[in-house]
């Protein structure tokens, strides 16, 4: 498990629009695209100063490449970047105010208190 | 020695520039009585007359990042620019930009530290909406310096609700003994029990209206005691997945000390409840009229 990963993924997608508007039309692509070569990337830093241990869980890349947020909620990425990155990504698709947003809570409707561990 | 002629703790709804820019044709139903509570909110700074705002918020993961996070960090930079670009996309706000206090920053850093905060400082900020919406809503000509004060409330593990007031309490102390004739106003934002990203979210209402009640009445009352017995880390989970944004409303309880507040409040949106708090640590220092009303929660 890499919480911290995915959150990274998430973080770093959510604030490049190119690479947002990508995530959402080859969600797959786009996943094993990052996890080759951005990973390990220590924000900040040049490229001879890579980490060298970072990848997915199996579950983490599956999620992440079928646009499974709930399954991302449920394995404790961080909902404010998940939501975020969501409102971005497909928002649009929806005509009434807030329906995207009303959609993806109905979707975690099964969901009980305590809520997963977002600690990574 | 400085003046504090304000303290404001209020919610900040990245909403509410976008919704008071609407045509009143095509504005929703609430945007009449959300503008004229933050009008008449807006006031309660005016009178104060500061010179120099300290703006305590919290970063949404737009600059501070799981590798490299501060708990508590204290801006340092002659100018700040504000919000992000996946903020404009998301809220529709502008970019702004501010100018910084520095002497105050340096003072609030060399002071917290001696006084027992290890505060984090950043030389090159871009401020969120955090710090940017109570400009949007309570000082909208930005004309004036700031010193921000970044929280964390969002990656844990996190500070406790005791280290907050305590922080609040420091920066209390830091202000007034600062040498300086400059006239000073704390503004903080944070929420009261609010749901992001779970199954809660966006309702008709904050996620948990009898939290939001207590809360209201504990910020109005000074009541730190209460709030303390009452708040833990654990139990801010049980409001909603991002109520602990609500410790930034007990730094600025902190920095107003066990006092009832000057003006309180509150109004009941969608998605969560908006919370209006001023305190005037020595009305001695505010001239000109009182106010002509002093909220709906003190009437």
């Amino acid at each position: 498990m890499s919480k911290y990963l995915v959150n990274k993924f998430l973080f770093t997608v959510d604030r490049d629009t190119t690479l947002t508007e990508r995530y959402r039309e080859d969600p797959a692509g786009t996943v094993a695209w990052w996890e080759a070569e951005e990973a390990n990337k220590i924000l900040n830093s040049i490229d001879a100063e890579r980490s060298t241990w970072l990848s997915f869980a199996e579950e983490e890349r599956q999620a992440l490449a079928t646009h499974d947020h709930v399954a991302l909620f449920e394995m404790g990425a961080h909902p404010f970047l998940t939501l975020t990155l969501w409102i971005a990504m497909f928002e649009r698709d929806w005509d009434e105010p807030l329906g995207m947003q009303l959609d993806y809570a109905a979707k975690l409707a099964h969901v009980r208190q305590p809520y997963p561990d977002i600690s990574c | 020695m400085a003046k504090l002629v304000a303290i404001l703790a209020t919610t900040h709804h990245p909403f509410f520039y976008k919704t008071s820019q609407l045509p009143a044709d095509e504005a929703p139903p609430f945007a009449a009585d959300w503008v004229r509570k933050v009008e008449a909110y807006r006031e309660t700074l005016t009178r104060a007359q500061p010179d120099v705002l300290v703006m305590v918020g919290s970063d949404h993961f737009h600059q501070l990042w799981l590798d490299n996070m501060p708990q508590f960090l204290v801006g340092k930079a002659p100018y700040y620019d504000g919000n992000w670009e996946n903020e404009i996309r998301e809220f529709g706000m502008p970019k702004l930009f501010f100018k910084g206090h520095e002497e105050l920053s340096a003072y609030m850093l060399r002071e917290g530290i001696d006084r027992g905060f290890d505060l984090a400082f950043s030389h090159e900020l871009r401020v969120d909406h955090s710090i940017t919406c109570p400009i949007f809503t309570v000082r909208p000509q930005n004309d004036l310096p700031i010193v921000p004060i970044y929280t964390n409330i969002f990656a844990p593990p996190l500070p406790r609700p005791e280290r907050f007031v305590q922080l609040g309490k420091t920066i209390r102390e830091i202000i007034d003994a600062w040498p300086s004739e400059m006239r000073v106003a704390v503004i903080g934002t944070g929420h009261l029990s609010l749901e992001l990203g779970g199954p809660r979210q966006f309702g008709p209402h904050g996620p948990d209206p009898e939290f939001d009640a207590k809360a209201v009445e504990w910020i109005r009352d000074g009541d730190i005691d209460g709030v303390l017995s009452n708040v833990t880390l654990d139990s801010l989970h049980a409001p909603g997945n991002a109520t602990h944004g609500f410790m930034d409303f007990m730094l600025m309880m902190g920095i107003a000390g066990y006092a009832r507040a000057d003006y309180a409040d509150n109004l009941n949106l969608f998605h969560t409840m908006e919370a209006y708090f001023t305190w005037y640590p020595d009305p001695s220092l505010v001239s000109g009229p009182p106010l002509t009303s002093k909220g709906a929660l003190l009437r």
